[in-house]
């Protein structure tokens, strides 16, 4: 190694971490970007304890009215042409809007599985279905679950939903199936392959940030520790994955 | 004398009678024997990702460990994969589009209606090969 590159090693890398992501991401501000990229992981790799998957959801910047991330969740998803009634209507993603009680300000955000570190759908599950993964992303294993609901009755979201009938899947991609419960994903698929979920991509706001909340350097934990932020329900201590600003 | 022949001739009946039967029963059998199961072959490739006797025992074997893999750990590689399976042995109708589970055709139907075994992958899995997200109807 030469004298000018004595500093230390780690440094040099970390330099070019911070370049080579400046690159790839939006920049609005010195030091806040709207995403980072996703590492891929090689595909024999398994999900890994070191992360922790996350979202940070502005509802300053969430515009009451747009559903875009509904939208692109439910394409992305195959759930858009499903045809249960409006009570039986699966619901990955929802947009919720509030009005404070006194003051009356709106606030419109997206609501879906809030990832949880302590899920309460997995400790209820009887069949070991509803499920954690390594990286913080809650599941469920549709190859076991029994369709018995329980999950859905102890979210405190009510962000799952049962297949009441048969899905048409000739062209399907995500599969889903009669008598199964489901959920919000996180866009596992996509994360995998180092994309981002289909709502942070649709977003045209950028309202959502996706990224390792156990990274101290990745933008949504620099993000989460100058700005305030809530977790819904932290009275819980379920610890969610799933963060809000402005609420 | 006249009389005799044509008792001679009734004495024949029931043979006759028996043997038409089981000509008849023996037509049947062979009738009823069902046909071996024509399985597609793929359409790329010369060779599977296992020897061809192994994946005729242990398909179910290696897909249930891959799905487990994938789904809880988050492992995605396609060697053993359902989609790996459907990519391969993909079978096109006459008007060149893939057939679906629902057809007789389908490289997994093929052998499973012959073999009377129930496959539930399909309930929840495409069992085509699969499209791109841009390629998906919005």
């Amino acid at each position: 190694m030469s004298t000018s590159d004595e500093q230390s090693p780690n440094l040099q890398r970390r330099r070019f971490l911070a370049v080579s992501a400046a690159a790839a991401g939006v920049t609005l501000a010195p030091g806040v970007m709207m995403f980072e990229v996703a590492q891929a992981r090689s595909p024999s790799e398994a999900a890994s304890r070191d992360v922790r998957w996350g979202m940070l959801i502005d509802s300053n910047k969430c515009k009451t009215g747009c559903d875009d991330c509904v939208s692109a969740c439910a394409k992305e998803n195959g759930w858009a042409n499903d045809t249960a009634p409006l009570a039986q209507k699966p619901q990955w993603i929802r947009k919720v809007n509030l009005t404070h009680k006194t003051t009356g300000h709106q606030a419109s955000l997206p609501m879906m599985c809030q990832h949880c570190a302590e899920p309460p759908c997995v400790d209820v599950c009887p069949t070991g279905a509803s499920m954690k993964r390594a990286d913080g992303i809650v599941l469920v294993d549709k190859h076991i679950c029994i369709g018995c609901r329980y999950c859905m009755m102890a979210c405190p979201y009510k962000a799952r939903s049962f297949v009441h009938e048969i899905v048409d899947h000739e062209d399907a991609y995500m599969p889903r199936g009669m008598g199964t419960v489901e959920s919000c994903t996180m866009c596992v698929h996509r994360v995998d392959k180092g994309e981002m979920p289909a709502c942070v991509e649709s977003c045209k706001e950028q309202a959502i940030m996706f990224g390792d909340l156990n990274d101290p350097n990745s933008a949504i934990s620099k993000r989460l520790k100058e700005y305030p932020s809530r977790q819904v329900r932290a009275d819980l201590k379920l610890n969610t994955g799933v963060r809000y600003e402005g609420i | 004398m006249k009389q005799n022949a044509v008792k001679k001739q009734l004495r024949l009946y029931p043979y006759l009678i028996s043997a038409l039967l089981l000509a008849a029963f023996s037509v049947s059998l062979v009738q009823a024997d069902v046909p071996k199961p024509d399985v597609p072959k793929a359409i790329k490739g010369e060779q599977c990702v296992e020897e061809t006797g192994f994946m005729r025992r242990n398909h179910m074997e290696l897909l249930k460990h891959q799905r487990d893999d994938t789904l809880r750990e988050g492992i995605r590689t396609v060697k053993h994969s359902l989609q790996g399976c459907l990519s391969c042995h993909a079978v096109k109708d006459s008007d060149g589009t893939f057939v679906s589970v629902k057809s007789e055709k389908h490289f997994c139907n093929s052998c499973h209606s012959y073999a009377a075994v129930k496959i539930d992958c399909f309930g929840c899995h495409n069992s085509k090969p699969q499209q791109q997200v841009s390629q998906r109807n919005p």
